[in-house]
């Protein structure tokens, strides 16, 4: 979490810095505690005081060599080496190479009596013997006010820390004291008023049954320094600050785009899918398919060759690649080939910050191409919303750094304006799906929409989400004049329509039909007047036969006659075809 | 090394009963160191005749036998003998404190 922004903080101030080695500290405080001079931390029983202090000490040994001192008040060195041992420093090893001196100053009151006037030389002689034998560079007294308690006049105390301050100083180590917190003072004995120089404050706060802890720099002479308050947590490699906002805004991105794993849904974004490094959110109210698209999202870019990393914290990983098999989803052959690695871990189990600190660590050893948070409001849920939203806010900045491709689902409640519930974190993300419940007709149906992607044409359109035992798909919601259709609805919507169109078909066909056989009984009755017609005419023919036969009998008869009585007279014509033609109209 | 032992054997009163070592740690020869010696020495020629031994450690020259003994202030008396060890710090120009330190006088 190197930070451009704080370094050039570092080199405008002249102050010279010690620097701690504790990630996160030096950051805020521009380069560590000022060199040579004593800081103080202050803070409420087990915020981690002896800790910080420590591992100020046992960094400056191993990676700055410079030998400390520690003198301790409270624990003996026994009880410190083991203490310390979980956050995997070995306190024993660097006394032993004589990097470290750990001094137990052992005071109780019931076995000391006052007698005259003393001083505290003797402490003087043991921190300068043991600086002296190491040529220690830094000191830690942990925790001076033991002698509050120990030792019975007040007064020479005080002066007695004050000039052993002013030595701490002339000796030129860098020193770390540690105070319990007051009442009302920054610490209970007032040790404030002796270190000018840096005050660190550190907090143990409980919120909603879970406790984080904050780290405060009240004062820091001479320099400019975060007065932000930074989540810190204690974790197996000592202290970590996590400043809560990165600085700078300047991640590279990638033109590249990956496919989601879903055909249709890439149609929509473009016809490409998302663009890598984009940070993703998927919204939707309880069984929707939020994990489902999750897990199709992650088996396409593991079958793709990539590294994904799926942190879950509302089922084990057993659970999920189980429920993905009965849609089809083999998710286990992808776990075994190391591409696909699940964390799963309940919201509740510690704070925001040690959720934050184990993703962290789980992203910086898996370094996965694609991170997916199922679903990120649980865990949001675990803190504050403000704390949710800086967690999540820097959690994104972590992977866009890394230009991993990040999934975040996401849970709305029921009832509340969808868009409304997610203003928090949707203004963080580059895309943002919605799914959605479409109830009708006694039956819920899933919708899909691209509410936005930023920097790539998306498809407005609603999508239907179908899940089978074939995997996940979209289809195109009937659309129409009774409004959006899904489901059964939509199917018997298709299949309306398909009756309509085959009615239509037939009754065409039917009317075809029918002007067939209109057709063909006119043809049937053409044909019979045209028999009729032709019967007509033979008729007609033969009796113009027989009348041209009786005629020219009967001519031939006249003939006969006339010449037998030597008739002229002519038979007139016109008297046969009017005769012919009154036969055919009847 | 600066180490002082003042042995007082001779004519001791059996009523003490114990053999009594004690270490007086100062810082460098300081009038304060001189008059918590004087302050000690006077007070076991009172209370302990005879059956006292004082030995004094100047941590400037031995700082690293400040440790043994848990020094914290300077000057510091430590009763090394009879058990339990006991402390007294300063000057022990408060006789009534010192004798309730060493344990020869309960507490008022």
């Amino acid at each position: 979490m190197k930070n451009s922004g704080h370094k050039s903080i570092s080199t405008i101030t002249m102050l010279p810095k010690c620097p701690t080695g504790i990630q996160g500290l030096d950051e805020i405080t521009g380069g560590g505690l000022p060199r040579g001079r004593t800081t103080l931390i202050c803070g409420g029983a087990g915020c981690g005081k002896t800790l910080l202090a420590v591992e100020f000490l046992v960094r400056g040994a191993v990676q700055f060599h410079e030998p400390g001192v520690l003198m301790a008040f409270e624990e003996t060195e026994k009880e410190l080496v083991a203490n310390v041992a979980s956050l995997g420093f070995d306190l024993e090893g660097l006394v032993r190479r004589k990097k470290i001196v750990v001094d137990y100053v052992h005071v109780e009151r019931s076995e000391i009596q006052e007698s005259g006037e003393y001083d505290l030389e003797g402490l003087f002689v043991r921190l300068g013997h043991a600086i002296d034998s190491i040529g220690a560079k830094r000191v830690v007294l942990d925790t001076l006010e033991v002698l509050f308690a120990s030792l019975p006049n007040e007064v020479i105390l005080r002066s007695e820390l004050r000039r052993l301050f002013r030595w701490l100083k002339d000796k030129g180590v860098t020193a770390v004291i540690t105070a319990e917190r007051g009442r009302e003072l920054l610490t209970r004995h007032g040790l404030e008023e002796y270190v000018s120089d840096c005050v660190i404050l550190l907090d143990h706060r409980v919120n909603d049954q879970i406790a984080t802890r904050h780290l405060r720099v009240v004062k820091y002479r001479g320099a400019l320094h975060g007065t932000n308050e930074f989540p810190f947590l204690i974790g197996d490699e000592g202290i970590s600050v996590l400043p809560i906002t990165s600085l700078s805004l300047n991640h590279k991105v990638s033109a590249e785009r990956i496919a989601t794993g879903i055909s249709r849904l890439d149609a929509m974004l473009g016809g490409k899918g998302f663009f890598r490094g984009s940070s993703i959110l998927l919204t939707g109210t309880a069984g929707t398919g939020k994990t489902i698209f999750a897990a199709n999202f992650a088996q396409a870019a593991a079958r793709r060759g990539e590294r994904v990393l799926f942190f879950s914290f509302e089922e084990s990983p057993d659970q999920i690649i189980r429920n993905m098999h009965s849609i089809g989803l083999r998710l286990e052959p992808l776990v075994k080939r190391g591409l696909l690695r699940f964390h799963s871990a309940r919201p509740s189990l510690y704070g925001l910050e040690m959720h934050l600190a184990t993703m962290f660590k789980e992203i910086a050893t898996f370094k996965p191409q694609v991170v997916i948070i199922d679903p990120i409001t649980s865990l949001m849920g675990s803190g504050t919303d403000s704390e949710g939203k800086g967690m999540v806010t820097r959690l994104i900045d972590f992977l866009k750094a890394g230009q991993v491709t990040s999934l975040f689902t996401s849970l709305t409640q029921g009832g509340h304006a969808l868009q409304q519930s997610e203003a928090a974190m949707s203004s963080l993300m580059d895309s943002w799906l919605l799914l959605q419940d479409f109830d009708g007709n006694g039956e819920r149906n899933r919708v899909l929409y691209v509410l936005k992607a930023r920097g790539m044409a998306h498809s407005n359109q609603i999508r239907e989400f179908l899940i089978s035992d074939r995997g996940v798909d979209l289809v195109d919601a009937y659309i129409g004049p009774s409004g959006v259709l899904t489901g059964s609805a939509r199917a018997a919507q298709g299949a309306l329509e398909k009756a309509a169109g085959l009615s239509s078909q037939q009754e065409a066909a039917r009317r075809k039909r029918e002007l067939e056989r209109k057709r063909e009984a006119i043809e049937r009755q053409i044909s019979g007047l045209r028999s009729d017609y032709e019967s007509e005419t033979m008729e007609l023919r033969r009796i113009d036969e027989q009348v041209g036969t009786s005629t020219l009998m009967l001519t031939s008869e006249r003939t006969a006659s006339g010449i037998l009585r030597q008739a002229d007279a002519k038979v007139p014509v016109h008297a046969r075809s009017r005769a012919r033609n009154g036969k055919v109209n009847s | 090394m600066k180490t002082k032992t003042v042995k007082r054997r001779a004519a001791a009163p059996r009523r003490i009963g114990k053999y009594w070592q004690l270490r007086l740690y100062v810082m460098d020869e300081t009038p304060r160191s001189e008059a918590a010696f004087a302050n000690l020495k006077k007070f076991c020629e009172t209370h302990l005749k005879g059956c006292y031994r004082i030995k004094v450690i100047d941590l400037l020259k031995q700082p690293q036998l400040a440790k043994g003994d848990q020094i914290l202030a300077i000057p510091t008396v430590v009763r090394q003998l009879p058990r339990p060890v006991r402390t007294i710090i300063g000057n022990l120009s408060n006789i009534e404190h010192l004798l309730v330190g060493l344990d020869l006088r309960p507490a008022a």
